[in-house]
């Protein structure tokens, strides 16, 4: 069995750039991506970032997931191994990947989970019809195959990713009906919004889906009105005829092969999910396993970037290979990773952080 | 349904791709994967719920929540959401938990 010194789980924002820091010093490194390009949720995101340089800001994600990929894809140092997925990791850092013909194992001195996150779904009556979908799906049939969901569609959910993918699904020539919300205020920034409100299309506050229905696809929702405790207020029922439903209600961390591996992972609903436990380096409670990006707590791109640059420095360090300008870039990327989390929406992840330090001396 | 017109993407013209869905000829282009090929066919309906037969589409399109899992030249639990498609590729409906061996 191969050993190398730091195999990567997922090719996203996180990975990418910690793959850059831990090429630059001088590590030997392996990506594996289930998908098969790299480039993660990047690939579909035509919207233009925020935050300052280091994030890439006034960029669009399909071309920081270019640049990204540009900076690394030749180096001596790296493999890369796509349309592969980890089917298990094991204590002793043994991976196990396989790529839908063969199953082979892989030994790492460090790995670094950047896995990413999925969708979260909604209960509710017909909620597997087919024409139902979570809204990076959407994005991904319309941005990166050039596939249209449905003549119209209803959103449900008005955090950044339903206002922007309903701004996608627009400029593609899909008729958007509504946002539903199901809290008293828009989820999402107030640009997004106000860029969507200015096209005509209502978001719809204190409402929820109640049902779907159709048989064998989609054919129309019922919504319904919610009180401040988010109880349905019976009798204020009403059918929308729809294509397609677009769920935005949150995404998860992808946890499972941290808990796998035995890591200590904790529920932490202000991060999305189930998130493992790390020190101040990304790495986990078990010893040499890293983790950067969505997979550690849900947040926008531009912090998985940030949290992607940190971790591979810290696995260059811990192998005693530290990178040639190691302390300036770990001040620069943690002083970057702090500001994008000053907001109002970095508060939130603030708290789940905290939440995750609590009782872990119990380790 | 694709798109033709874009403000920021372009969707060049590509090669087809012809292959089996349910033992009838149809067609995609290079690039798509079995899943969205089979989409801009409006065909919605890829698997069946393994107890209740209901129809499933997918949800996810980046290979986590498993809805659109297909017998595709004799393989079952393919992801068709993330499979490229490839000529000749016999993709059908999936009914049950998929037999390997």
């Amino acid at each position: 069995m191969r050993t190398v010194e730091l195999v990567i789980v997922g090719g996203g924002p996180a990975g990418l750039c910690a793959a850059k820091l831990a090429l630059e010093a001088g590590l030997e490194v392996v990506i594996i991506d289930r998908a098969d390009k790299l480039g993660g949720q990047l690939i579909k995101q035509t919207h233009k970032f925020f935050g300052s340089k280091a994030q890439y800001a006034k960029m669009r994600g399909i071309d920081i997931a270019k640049l990204l990929i540009n900076e690394i894809e030749n180096h001596q140092n790296l493999e890369i191994f796509t349309s592969t997925t980890v089917v298990g990791l094991y204590p002793d850092l043994v991976l196990t990947i396989y790529d839908q013909k063969k199953y082979q194992k892989i030994k790492a001195k460090r790995v670094i989970i950047a896995t990413g996150a999925s969708e979260k779904v909604l209960a509710f009556e017909n909620s597997d019809l087919p024409g139902i979908y979570g809204a990076g799906a959407v994005q991904t049939l319309m941005n990166l195959y050039g596939v249209l969901p449905g003549k119209e569609v209803l959103m449900v959910g008005s955090g950044n990713i339903g206002l922007i993918v309903t701004y996608q699904l627009l400029q593609a020539g899909v008729k958007v009906k509504a946002i539903l919300e199901a809290g008293s205020t828009i989820g999402g920034y107030k640009v997004h919004a106000a860029k969507i409100r200015r096209l005509g299309i209502p978001i719809i506050t204190n409402t929820t889906v109640s049902k779907a229905l159709g048989t064998s696809k989609i054919e129309a929702v019922e919504i319904v009105k919610l009180d401040e405790n988010w109880n349905k207020i019976s009798g204020s029922e009403e059918i929308i005829k729809t294509d397609a439903l677009c769920l935005s209600v949150g995404l998860s961390p992808l946890h499972q092969l941290l808990s796998m591996v035995g890591a200590q992972v904790k529920y932490i609903s202000e991060l999305g999910g189930f998130v493992a436990r790390v020190n101040d380096n990304f790495e986990s409670t078990v010893k040499g396993v890293y983790v950067a990006g969505d997979a550690v707590g849900i947040e926008e791109a531009s912090a998985a970037m940030m949290e992607g640059y940190l971790s591979g420095l810290h696995v260059a360090d811990s192998l005693n290979k530290p990178h040639p300008e190691q302390e300036n870039l770990l001040k620069y990327y943690q002083d970057e990773l702090e500001l994008l989390r000053k907001g109002p929406f970095g508060l939130k992840t603030k708290i789940g952080i905290e939440k995750l330090k609590v009782g872990e001396s119990n380790a | 349904m694709r798109i033709t017109k874009h403000p920021i993407l372009v969707f060049p013209e590509k090669k087809k791709v012809e292959f089996i869905f349910e033992g009838k000829k149809v067609s995609g282009y290079e690039g798509d994967t079995i899943a969205s090929a089979l989409h801009a066919l409006g065909i919605m309906t890829l698997s069946y719920s393994i107890k209740a037969k209901r129809p499933r589409g997918f949800y996810c399109a980046i290979g986590n929540c498993s809805a659109c899992q297909m017998v595709v030249n004799g393989v079952p639990n393919v992801k068709t959401c993330i499979t490229p498609l490839e000529p000749e590729m016999v993709v059908f409906r999936q009914e049950d938990k998929g037999v390997l061996i």
